[in-house]
């Protein structure tokens, strides 16, 4: 059984891994719709910036990270100002960090899906009288389902894995930021850690390959079921 | 006149052109593929912008000068050559997305012969299944008129039997303007109130 230090950190990641994929999947989705959908000018770019976590070193993106919600950062200084919030060293940092480096997974396996939905029954739709807002609504939406169960996951599964970002961002507090694999480092950095860092690296592997199996089964339930007579 | 069609569109290297002034009952497009008969009536229902031109439908202005009434306005009822129906909803659901509340699906289920299929999803239908709710679905939609694309290709002849009947029937008792797409002379023949035939 694992011990009580052992399940905080558990239970760490997995509220920062959830509330990370919670909040993320709205931005997203609307990312991926916008992605996949619109032709506007600076596309490119706005493509280009989302996808930038996936191939700038972690280390990078949160120091970025903290110098924008640091409190003379552009959003940290008006966050601790206005609302007296401040996100350093806390696990809302760490959710921040988690959020930002899942976003480009989380956007391509929707935008794919979007991508895939067919435009042909949108404009059957539309000749049956549907305006654009109830097509989004009544089609596209719910027919990119099983993309967005496959973003949300592996967004999951990428976010209970964050370490660079996180660690830069809101360093390695026990308790509040220390999630999995910044618990799984700090043990290796003591002596006679490695039984512990082994147990909570059996734990990240399990949650890591359920949540991959369960993304991989939803985007097989993608591929087939819905098709166009 | 129900249609009074003046279309011009440039498709690749294909140039769409039809001009026609048709009275009540089925209007046959007839000629061969590629000539860009479904294009005729993409640009009726608004899929497709013409190049230039004017489209009058039972007096009312589609398409001309300053005018392009969207897609949804229209009520056209389209059967397109695939069935299109959303596999994500039963046949109940496809057949009144487009129908106004509380509308008794009966009336139409009937002489289509899908009284059977309600709880059905598209995917466990036929062919000829598929078409004929698909058909379904557009007349309850409360359409204006009707574009029917190809709507017996593919099927074998008992259910060409069928969707034809259904097809006369929306002809001659609900009597609703139609305009039809079709390669067959037979069908044509049958269908047709009269024949314009689009040629290269």
């Amino acid at each position: 059984m694992p011990s009580a230090e052992e399940w905080t950190v558990v239970v760490l990641s997995l509220k920062v891994g959830g509330v990370a994929m919670m909040v993320t999947l709205p931005i997203a989705f609307a990312l991926a719709w916008l992605l996949a959908r619109v032709r506007f000018p600076g596309r490119l770019l706005v493509e280009a910036i989302v996808y930038l976590p996936l191939v700038v070193p972690p280390v990078v993106t949160g120091w970025v990270l903290l110098l924008a919600f640091g409190p003379a950062g552009p959003i940290g200084g008006p966050l601790e100002r206005w609302f007296g919030i401040s996100v350093l060293f806390r696990w809302t940092g760490a959710a921040i960090a988690a959020g930002v480096m899942a976003l480009p997974l989380m956007v391509r396996a929707m935008r794919l899906s979007i991508e895939a939905v067919d435009r042909r029954l949108e404009n059957a739709a539309r000749t049956l009288g549907a305006g654009p807002g109830r097509v989004f609504w009544t089609l596209t939406l719910p027919l990119s389902v099983p993309g967005i169960l496959a973003g949300a996951v592996l967004g999951f599964a990428r976010s209970i894995g964050e370490f660079g970002a996180t660690i830069t961002f809101v360093s390695n507090v026990p308790g509040e930021t220390r999630t999995l694999p910044l618990a799984i480092y700090s043990m290796l950095q003591q002596p006679n850690g490695d039984a512990m860092a082994l147990r909570l690296s059996a734990i990240s592997v399990t949650l890591s390959l359920a949540a991959l199996v369960a993304s991989e089964l939803l985007a097989r339930r993608a591929g087939r079921g819905f098709h166009v007579l | 006149m129900s249609f009074e069609i003046t279309v011009a569109k440039r498709l690749g290297e294909i140039d769409v052109a039809l001009e026609m002034v048709a009275g009540d009952g089925a209007t046959v497009l007839f000629g061969p593929s590629g000539v860009g008969k479904t294009s005729v009536l993409n640009m009726v229902a608004g899929l497709l912008r013409p190049d230039r031109g004017r489209i009058v439908v039972g007096g009312e202005m589609l398409f001309g000068t300053g005018v392009d009434v969207p897609i949804e306005r229209r009520r056209a009822g389209y059967v397109f050559q695939e069935a299109r129906l959303f596999p994500h909803q039963c046949v109940r659901a496809n057949l009144t997305y487009g129908a106004a509340a509380g509308v008794d699906v009966t009336t139409v289920t009937g002489f289509l012969g899908i009284d059977d299929l309600l709880d059905r999803w598209p995917r466990s239908l036929s062919g000829g299944e598929a078409r004929r709710v698909a058909i379904g679905r557009a007349l309850l939609s409360d359409p204006a008129f009707l574009l029917l694309d190809e709507p017996l290709s593919s099927l074998d002849r008992a259910r060409r039997e069928e969707v034809m009947r259904g097809i006369e029937h929306i002809r001659d008792v609900l009597t609703l303007p139609i305009l039809m797409v079709t390669h067959d002379p037979e069908e044509a023949e049958r269908i047709g109130t009269r024949i314009v035939t689009m040629a290269r």
